[in-house]
């Protein structure tokens, strides 16, 4: 290893209207490196990755490449740099093969000659397996996930950005990506590994930079620290762990959902085949997958959004309730958290008030006459905030107006609040900030301490074994049989995940 | 010094109200040079179409009668643009609406009742309702485009109307013009002011703009409009129909489109003639944007477009200037108008962006 940094960032300052995006941020990353860049959400990151890779201008500060100081005009520049980046979000084409995606995201001369082969040579020299002649619709995110690898180190890069690249992976291919990933560094490509899973950056990363509300707050050897300091350092604040406290599990069953199949409404969507389930007042029931497996479904038709034809699929308090609406729905006591804040649980543009009525409307008595009641409905957002700890100056200003995690307990409170005797929560913690999360997780520990039934599906393993009381595992629209949590492995849970039966997951030791 | 364009944080609230006025200012300012070139008085050309229009009681009273479509389309309209289903056929529902409720002041031409004009306006509503419904049994059905349908189904109404006035409904007395009977009186709406043509119509649209206002405000109805067109996903976790409210909204708009026929006719036309309307429902939508697809505001920018038309008129009369002028005021302001909107989630600002230099090499 040489002494000079492969890319170093001194006093990267960016301002968006109204927000210090970034204030004075310095980073250095030696070749070879695996660097963590950890923050909560709205903590500079992006930003920050975005002026590396010449999607964002900065508003002053220096970059410097292999000791020279450079600017990046735009992504080409960055990857004729040496620069690739592997985003969250894939851009590919569902209809396209493999090879074909790849050649679109290169340049033409490197799309040239035998693509096909090389693609080969670099999946197979990196334990990332890969046809090119397959169609993308047919693969697993984890495989489309390669694909975006693969391209990136056709092109030999000299700095990989990795953004959140697990979050849609199997316990075991965040396995196998670690494994490619350590390889890349001892072949002396620096890794910039944007995560906020913090056992991760642990077990992969040299190096870690913590940044909080734009600025960097500290620099740490992720070996020496525990996940919880590092949580600290990002939250800058203690962090509360969720009591999980005394609860009577073993009460009435309040949700249950027998054989219950539905075709999907959306394109490339995942049919519902057959799902058993119940959920007993006082208990909560974590559901496990990745993305895409069914979860968006479930939610529909747990919400009345999407009607099932077998009415009896779906019983809360041993009724029928498959062929009822969401309106129906919420007056005989459910409540419903949807993944999507914007747009979807709540209305943007609208105001808080306004927001409270979109769900609580009936159950909370805020229509007479067809007339909405805007005193009550107002109380009712502002009982919200004040119970909830949101932060807002004010229930007339709009949903989009607060963060994430604000937004996030507004919404969660709004259904806590009517009292429902069955709550579905779906991602109920994404995106939000650490603080918020364990505020959020102990509300729906402390709704189902009052006897209510609780089904959370998330992504987020740690989250469910936090707080569940039994677990099961959904896979291409099928879910396994929910069991007691702490009879549970991640690594069966994992196994579950890629799609393995429960009789050989459960082998797995 | 360079003026460059930057987001706003927060959409800003003032400037949804001071876009419209940004829009009128500077309409009159591209007309005055308009007439400069034309070799006309620009000072005087603007007096002339804005001021001595309305600087009589009678200039008054048709600024009224103008604006009475206008704004009975305006509101109807805006209920169903705020939740995104456009309705660009109000003049064919205006016209099926005026020949419902015309018809039925010829069938009883010889009676004079005094339901019949109620019976007239409800006929007008149904008629403008049932030509709304066609689009809306489209969408919902086999979700075809209302904007396509509802305008094309205007030319056809037209046609209708064409038909009857040179056939069927032609006044036998009336020298072969293509022009129905005259109403009787008990079919004509009654006058409010003596000497003027002002009616009860346009009673009926402030009263419309109210029960517009309250709906939209204060009603369920209005609510699940807003949420829908704002956020369909969050509309449909609350349980609100999509389909429900696509009826709703055309049967509004074509309802009050088909009222605005039936005033047109037993207010100010008095009898069925081949041009009920001089395009009322195409400058109607317009008004809406003008006014913010607010009843209030609608109200405001109907007797606004009003004074275009009569502006136009004694444009015509006084300084023989082409009719094709109040179209293209129509046109610059709701041009004016989607420019100015940029305002509302950006703004202006001095100074040089950063300069960027290319990279790598």
């Amino acid at each position: 290893m040489s002494d000079t940094p492969r890319l170093e960032l001194v006093g990267i300052t960016k301002t968006y209207p109204g927000v210090v995006a970034n204030n004075d941020v310095s980073l250095k990353i030696m070749p070879g490196e695996i660097h963590a860049l950890l923050g909560e959400n709205g903590a500079g990151k992006s930003t920050l990755v975005k002026f590396i890779y010449g999607v964002q201008k900065a508003d002053s500060g220096t970059m410097s490449w292999e000791g020279n100081e450079i600017t990046v005009a735009n992504p080409n520049a960055a990857r004729r740099l040496g620069i690739g980046m592997v985003f969250q979000h894939f851009s590919l084409f569902d209809a396209m093969t493999v090879e074909e995606n790849i050649a679109l995201g290169i340049s033409p001369e490197l799309a040239k000659g035998d693509l096909a082969g090389r693609i080969r040579e670099v999946s197979a020299q990196y334990g990332l397996p890969l046809d090119p002649g397959r169609y993308v619709h047919t693969l697993s995110v984890g495989e489309r996930q390669r694909i975006e690898v693969v391209r990136c180190l056709l092109q030999d890069p000299q700095l990989l950005i990795m953004d959140e690249p697990t979050s849609v992976l199997t316990p075991q291919e965040v396995d196998e990506l670690f494994k490619t990933l350590r390889r890349l560094s001892e072949e002396d490509v620096s890794i910039l590994y944007i995560s906020h899973k913090l056992e991760e950056i642990k077990a992969l990363c040299h190096a870690a930079t913590i940044m909080r509300m734009g600025e960097v707050v500290a620099h740490c050897t992720p070996a020496n620290e525990t996940a919880r300091s590092m949580a600290e350092m990002m939250m800058g604040d203690s962090l509360v762990s969720p009591e999980r406290g005394d609860r009577t599990v073993g009460g009435a069953v309040k949700l249950e959902l027998r054989n219950l199949s539905t075709a999907s409404t959306h394109q490339h969507g995942t049919d519902l085949d057959g799902i058993n389930l119940q959920v007993r007042a006082g208990e909560i029931v974590g559901i496990a997958g990745i993305a895409g497996n069914g979860q968006r479904e479930l939610m529909e038709v747990l919400s009345g959004e999407v009607l099932v034809s077998d009415a009896d699929a779906i019983r809360i308090d041993d009724k029928p309730v498959g062929r009822l609406g969401p309106i129906d729905r919420r007056v005989i006591g459910t409540g419903l958290v949807p993944e999507e804040r914007l747009g979807h649980g709540a209305v943007p543009d609208m105001s808080l008030w306004e927001n409270g009525l979109l769900s609580a409307a009936t159950r909370m008595h805020m229509v007479r006459n067809g007339f909405i009641q805007v005193g009550v409905a107002t109380k009712y957002a502002e009982d919200v905030v004040e119970r909830f700890r949101v932060k807002t100056p004010g229930v007339t200003h709009t949903a989009s107006s607060l963060s994430g995690g604000n937004l996030q307990k507004f919404i969660i409170g709004r259904e806590i609040m009517q009292d429902p005797g069955v709550i579905v929560a779906l991602q109920p913690t994404w995106g939000v900030d650490a603080g918020s999360a364990a505020s959020i997780r102990q509300e729906l520990i402390d709704l189902a301490a009052g006897g209510a039934a609780v089904l959370v599906v998330s992504q987020d393993l740690e989250e469910l074994f936090e707080i569940s009381d039994r677990i099961a595992v959904i896979c291409e629209g099928r879910l396994s049989t929910a069991k007691p949590s702490e009879t549970m492995t991640v690594e069966q849970i994992g196994l579950l995940m890629a799609g393995v039966s429960e009789e050989e997951a459960a082998h797995a030791h | 010094m360079l003026i460059r364009m930057e987001q706003r944080p927060e959409p800003s609230k003032s400037m949804v109200y001071v876009s419209p006025l940004i829009a009128v200012v500077l309409t009159i300012l591209t007309a005055m040079v308009m007439f400069e070139i034309m070799g006309v008085d620009p000072v005087r050309a603007i007096v002339t179409f804005f001021i001595e229009p309305i600087s009589s009681l009678n200039g008054f009273a048709e600024l009224c009668v103008k604006a009475t479509p206008l704004v009975l389309i305006g509101v109807g309209l805006s209920f169903g643009f705020q939740a995104n289903v456009w309705n660009i056929g109000a003049e064919g529902q205006l016209t099926i609406g005026a020949l419902a409720g015309g018809g039925l002041a010829l069938a009883f031409y010889n009676d004079e009742f005094a339901l019949l004009l109620p019976l007239m306006l409800i006929a007008g509503v149904a008629g403008g309702m049932a030509w709304a419904a066609i689009p809306a049994l489209l969408k919902t059905r086999f979700n075809t485009n209302e904007i396509l349908t509802s305008l094309m189904l205007t030319y056809v109404a037209l046609l209708v109307l064409s038909y009857l006035v040179h056939g069927p409904w032609k006044d036998p007395d009336g020298q072969n013009f293509p022009e129905s009977r005259l109403f009787n009186a008990a079919a004509m709406l009654p006058v409010l002011i003596e000497e003027t043509r002002l009616n009860v119509g346009w009673l009926l649209a402030l009263l419309v703009v109210a029960a517009g206002w309250v709906l939209m405000a204060r009603h369920i109805i209005g609510f699940q409009i807003k949420v829908i067109g704002m956020a369909p996903m969050a509309a449909s976790f609350a349980g609100y129909k999509e389909k429900r409210l696509v009826w709703l909204t055309l049967l509004i708009s074509g309802g009050c489109a088909g009222l605005a026929g039936t005033i047109e006719l037993s207010g100010a036309i008095g009898q069925i003639v081949p041009v009920i309307s001089p395009g009322y429902g195409f400058t109607a939508i317009i008004v809406v944007f003008l006014g913010r697809l607010h009843p209030l505001g609608v109200l405001l920018a109907g007797l606004l477009m009003a004074l275009t038309y009569l502006g136009g008129d004694s444009a015509q009369i006084t300084m023989n200037l082409p009719n094709a002028v109040t179209g293209v005021f129509q046109g610059m302001l709701l041009f004016f108008l989607l420019a100015s909107d940029v305002l509302i989630k950006y703004r202006f600002r001095l100074g040089a962006p950063s300069v960027a230099k290319e990279a790598g090499e």
